[in-house]
């Protein structure tokens, strides 16, 4: 407090520094950078992951792709980029709870997903989830049935993880729009099942 | 890898509705401005191949094991934080930056002399026309 470097530590002062410091030596471009953001913050999200998991629901070559190459059969819907490049998916079933968590450094399926969440990234979750998952998951509000196993996949350098969820009893009659809304980033997670409507 | 900002938008989404990203849940993707444009400098950079994701990833890694390996008790982990000093660790790492340079001009910004031993930045504050405000107020946490 005597020396006041708390303003000098501030991030908010020291990130306009280094943009300042990167453009006058045109290094990043500004306006490249406004479109990254806008992008996250408006275009890329939970949605994307939505549509990819009504259409392995509604279609089942589509499904079998999926499983098989997740990074082309989601590519086919249209979202790549960065985090994005290997992609695997996990299919939830009556046997198998699959959950997905990045211990070192939160990386996250941006593409499908969007940016993470802030429980995702937290320390909280990704220690609790690899030490004790069951429970981690109880404290988020899902109950594993007890004879279901859990499998916890920690994100690599390389690979990130979509989890295709069960499709809730109740929704044969709705078509892939109508499913995708009923599909939650939590779920794509593997923290949630999908509620019927 | 590949470039994104002229990957097309796709369709439009509807930003109320129960898929809607990334704010659904309530939740917004960058709790203060600057978080925001410290993304968009690491993934500007590893685009352009100043760095590659991968080295920035590591230089992220070795921030949060930091955090978590020391840090007070009652500080919060903040995630953008980590990613701001792995930014810069990086950045200086490639050589295009001193971090002296970036205390000097954070020293500037916040409006006060920048230290003893450096009275000849030779740096104007022009030139950097893009219309964002982080602000300069000092954040709380």
């Amino acid at each position: 407090m005597t020396d006041a470097p708390s303003d000098r530590l501030s991030p908010a002062l020291r990130t306009e520094a280094l943009e300042q410091l990167l453009v006058e030596r045109e290094l990043v471009d500004p306006t490249v950078m406004d479109t990254f953001i806008s992008t996250y913050e408006r275009d890329v999200g939970p949605l994307n992951g939505a549509r990819v998991v009504a259409r392995a629901w509604t279609d089942a070559e589509y499904r079998a792709w999926l499983l098989r190459d997740g990074t082309a059969a989601i590519k086919d819907l249209g979202y790549g980029g960065p985090q994005g490049e290997h992609m695997v998916v996990l299919e939830q079933t009556e046997d198998v709870h699959h959950v997905v968590v990045c211990t070192l450094c939160s990386c996250y399926p941006w593409p499908v997903l969007g940016l993470p969440p802030s429980w995702y990234k937290d320390p909280a979750y990704r220690a609790g989830m690899v030490r004790t998952p069951r429970r981690t998951l109880r404290e988020m509000g899902l109950e594993v049935p007890e004879g279901r196993e859990i499998q916890v996949w920690d994100s690599s350098a390389e690979v990130r993880y979509l989890v295709l969820p069960r499709r809730p009893a109740g929704t044969d009659g709705l078509d892939a729009e109508a499913l995708a809304a009923l599909v939650t980033r939590d779920a794509m997670v593997g923290v949630a099942e999908v509620a019927a409507p | 890898m590949s470039a994104c900002p002229d990957r097309p938008a796709g369709p439009a989404l509807d930003v109320e509705g129960p898929g809607a990203p990334p704010r659904s849940n309530g939740e917004l993707v960058f709790a203060e401005p600057w978080e925001s444009r410290a993304f968009a400098m690491a993934v500007t950079l590893a685009d352009t191949g100043l760095f590659t994701w991968d080295e920035f990833r590591d230089d992220l890694v070795a921030r949060i094991a930091a955090w978590e390996a020391d840090h007070p008790d009652d500080e919060p982990f903040r995630y953008y934080r980590c990613w701001l000093a792995a930014l810069e660790d990086r950045v200086v790492a490639t050589g295009a930056l001193d971090a002296v340079t970036v205390d000097e001009r954070s020293a500037d910004l916040a409006g006060r002399p920048a230290g003893h031993d450096h009275g000849d930045h030779g740096h104007g504050h022009g030139g950097h026309g893009h219309g964002h405000s982080n602000g300069s107020t000092p954040s709380p946490n």
